[in-house]
């Protein structure tokens, strides 16, 4: 049998860890191929050695049968191997066609032959069905278009073999699933793809074959129609693996948030969230389903005092915070699990215990009449990363060195830790594996058990139909409907995100 | 890891000093200048005798503070240019009292140094209102701010404080740094008691960043402002803040001059400079207050051996000039001297 890639027993140190360990990945030709593993598991050193960014220590690897020394990305281009990186990698001030060019531009007469070049990128995206416009820029695309972007580079080039390194992601579940359609576009069309993800989902819906690592060593191999999600997920942690999410019943009491005909501006001075309503108990998960741009973002901000409420109200139990600064909704009773955990969860360069006290530093015991008490402080973050399982080296490592999964659970300790009437966790899971996000969720059920009232945002139909213990679904800046999870289903909520009517499921 | 940084950024401004002093050297060698002896009259133009060590320390006074005042602000994410503007407001500000206030020296200098502080953080907060308020970038602000204290103190001195010489005059014996003490141990140099104001301030530059409250939220701005605003800081406060107590560090930069090195205030045809090497003793000294302090040393050493140099070796000042700028940047592209250590670490190894 000859493979298109094929990497043999591939070892990979860095200083102090072996990041890869005696891995083999086989890849035929036309299969869409799954990597999994858990975060930190070693794909991406697997997939940067494949890349020609790292030189491995030991181990073959061969391209369409022939043993090949691959030290830098160049030559991993000219052997048809292509990336679709997660964080996209165009220039925003570009044209779609200026981005797919870029490095390889087509000349006329020493200036860039750009009609050419965007006829060219219009033949191969009718030949793939990338739908793309050559002309627009790239800032005013969306991030299905940009991703489209990526991946036409790759064909540009010639790729033959392109990975994704977790492409749905940042995807909402339309273009999830046409980006899947594109995908078997693809090997239909002759080419192979290594499928880089943690969700299980998706690679038993496109994937032929699965491998496995897990703490850098390669697990085996799976024809993915002889397995289901339980066991891929067993392979990859190691254990037995919780999905369904254990939570009794819920038990709500009082209102502890209401919110009274919001109106809410986005930064063009467009109402983004435009008389919307919702109450939340204690003791409950109010889940909001949605597809990104309906208004979540400026919701959130509404309430967390970032963004300036024009109209309506919002109370927290008996104190009015509408318009208050975000120090004092904090102060009132908020803890708040960011959206986006480097831009607004965590200050990067401060160390894992500085960023534990960044809402509390100016209370005591951690300071006294403005003087900070550094060993009150770094006793609280010890006693933190210990309790929410944090791994760090220590408390004084910047959060920066942390991966993704840690610097998480570091801010759902420094918010739970607080003890406030109200949770927000928006998108608290994005980007984490199984095992993070299991615990994340038995987190979340913890304060509802303790009579918190926990406001939760996501992309994520599953974790928003598995956690809350009602739905209100958000289109176009207000609630149209609240549902019970357990009377519903993801094609009634995918109806109603979309801005449908309420229709089958009432009638049962 | 965090060892090996630490140790890192202590070589990178060693390696850059030892670099630009070796293309100075082949710089004087091309230009038929004897680099070995430019650089023996050039360090005993620093260090050999109390004559020099007296005038070294001297001219690190307004650096140390200039350099503070630099690396305050961009520890908030600001960038102050602005500090030339705000020591010439301090210089005159403190010079002011120091001419027109009559009190006992106990009371007379700490007002004089205090005038040069407000005069200075009034100066630096406006270019902070101004981002904070109206998203003005700072640099521009700043430089523009320099130029209007420039004319603004000459104009002032001309119209109410002009003595004979282009000059205020001199400030009353009461609000004087100078002391006779410290020129005698030193050989008659010019050194004054500014040097022991720059070094409180150093610690209190430091205790403000790394002990207090206020400093963490400055230092919080300065990484991430979106975080500090989720985390309830009040991020326009803090802009206006942090250029303030810049400028607080500058305009006692300026009383140095005033009531330390010269007594008076002259009327400037151009800026003093000092100012704009307060930013080279910053990026020097990473920002820190030790290494402002060990950066000024350096400035502040290679500015009066200069001209040692040019007496007794006959090499331009000039050329101290361009070994200074080498070193900022090698600095400044730390990226080479890091890849240069890094051939010689492997090549140890091999």
């Amino acid at each position: 049998m000859e493979y298109v890639i094929e990497m043999r027993n591939i070892r990979k140190e860095f200083p102090g860890i072996v990041a890869n360990d005696d891995i083999t990945l086989q890849v035929k030709k036309g299969e869409i191929h799954a990597l999994l593993g858990e975060n930190g598991a070693g794909k991406s050193t697997l997939m940067n050695v494949l890349f020609g960014l790292y030189e491995p220590e030991e181990g073959e690897i061969y391209v369409k049968g022939n043993k090949v020394v691959n030290n830098d990305p160049n030559i991993a281009n000219s052997l048809g191997i292509g990336m679709v990186h997660q964080h996209f990698m165009l220039v925003d001030k570009f044209t779609v066609t200026e981005n797919i060019i870029l490095g390889k531009e087509p000349t006329k007469s020493g200036k860039v032959d750009l009609k050419s070049a965007a006829k060219e990128v219009q033949a191969l995206s009718d030949q793939y069905g990338l739908r793309v416009d050559p002309y627009a820029k790239v800032e005013d695309i969306s991030v299905g278009m940009q991703q489209r972007v990526e991946i036409l580079k790759t064909l540009y080039r010639g790729a033959e073999i392109l990975i994704f390194d977790e492409p749905t992601a940042v995807l909402t579940p339309q273009e999830i699933v046409e980006l899947i359609q594109i995908m078997k576009k693809l090997v239909s069309e002759g080419k192979s793809i290594i499928l880089i993800t943690h969700k299980l989902k998706e690679i038993i819906e496109v994937c032929d074959r699965c491998t496995v690592i897990r703490r850098g060593k390669g697990i085996g191999t799976v024809d993915v129609k002889d397995s289901n999600p339980d066991s891929l997920a067993a392979m990859m942690v190691g254990r037995e693996v919780n999905f369904t999410v254990a939570k009794g019943i819920a038990d709500p009491k009082e209102s502890v948030l209401t919110i009274k005909d919001l109106v809410v501006l986005d930064s063009r001075k467009v109402p983004a969230v435009n008389g919307l309503n919702l109450n939340i108990r204690a003791g409950e998960i109010v889940g909001i389903a949605g597809v990104d741009g309906n208004g979540q973002s400026e919701l959130l901000e509404a309430i967390t005092g970032l963004r300036k409420i024009s109209e309506g109200s919002i109370h927290l139990r008996d104190s009015d915070i509408t318009n208050k600064t975000p120090r004092n909704v904090t102060r009132t009773g908020l803890a708040h699990i960011p959206q986006d955990r480097h831009k607004h969860g965590l200050v990067l360069d401060f160390s894992v215990g500085e960023n534990m006290v960044l809402q509390t530093y100016y209370e005591k015991p951690f300071s006294n009449n403005g003087i900070l008490k550094f060993s009150p402080i770094f006793e609280k973050a010890n006693k933190l990363i210990t309790e929410y399982d944090v791994r760090t080296p220590d408390a004084h490592t910047p959060a920066r060195a942390l991966s993704g999964g840690n610097q998480q659970k570091a801010i759902i300790a420094r918010e739970v830790d607080r003890d406030p009437d109200f949770l927000i966790a928006a998108q608290p899971t994005r980007g984490l594996d199984v095992g993070a996000i299991e615990f994340i969720h038995s987190k979340l059920i913890e304060q509802r058990d303790k009579g918190k009232a926990v406001l939760l945002v996501s992309f994520e139909l599953d974790e928003i139909m598995n956690v809350s213990d009602k739905i209100a679904v958000m289109y176009e800046g207000r609630i149209v409907a609240e549902v019970d999870p357990k009377q519903t289903t993801e094609q009634e909520l995918g109806l109603l995100m979309a801005g449908g009517k309420r229709g089958t499921a009432d009638a049962e | 890891m965090q060892n090996n940084n630490n140790k890192i950024k202590f070589l990178v401004p060693l390696v850059s000093v030892l670099l630009g002093l070796l293309i100075g050297g082949i710089i004087m060698l091309v230009s038929d200048y004897d680099p070995f002896e430019a650089y023996v009259a050039l360090f005993q133009g620093i260090i050999g005798g109390p004559y020099f060590i007296g005038e070294t320390i001297r001219q690190m006074s307004p650096l140390i503070l200039a350099g503070l005042a630099v690396a305050f602000a961009f520890r908030t994410g600001l960038f102050n240019i602005g500090v030339e503007g705000q020591l010439l407001v301090g210089w005159l500000a403190s010079v002011y009292v120091g001419v027109f206030v009559d009190a006992p020296a106990i009371i007379h200098i700490p007002l004089a140094i205090l005038a040069a502080g407000v005069a200075g953080a009034l100066w630096g907060a406006i270019p902070g209102i101004l981002k904070a308020k109206f998203k003005v970038h700072e640099v521009i602000t700043t430089i523009m701010m320099n130029y209007i204290a420039l004319y603004s103190t000459n104009e002032i001195i001309r119209q109410f404080m002009l003595a004979p010489g282009e000059r205020t005059k001199t400030i009353k014996e009461t609000a004087s740094l100078s002391s006779p003490f410290l020129q005698k141990i030193t050989d008659y140099s010019t050194l004054h008691y500014g040097i022991i104001v720059a070094l409180i301030a150093a610690v209190i530059m430091w205790f403000i960043l790394w002990r207090t409250t206020l400093g963490f939220e400055l230092r919080a701005v300065g990484f991430n402002q979106h975080a500090s605003q989720y985390a309830g800081i009040n991020v326009s406060k803090n802009i206006v803040l942090s250029m303030a107590i810049s400028g607080v560090f500058a305009g006692i930069a300026g009383s140095m001059e005033g009531l330390g090195t010269y007594q008076y205030m002259t009327i400037n045809a151009a800026f003093t400079g000092v100012g704009f090497d307060g930013i080279a003793v910053a990026l020097l000294g990473a920002n820190s207050a030790i290494g402002v302090v060990l950066g000024a040393a350096l400035f502040g050493g290679l500015k009066i051996g200069a001209l040692n140099m040019q007496s007794i070796a006959g090499v331009p000042t000039e050329l101290v000039g361009v070994v200074i700028a080498l070193i900022i940047f090698f600095v400044a592209c730390s990226y080479i001297v890091h890849w240069l250590m890094n051939r010689v670490n492997k090549g140890g190894k091999i």
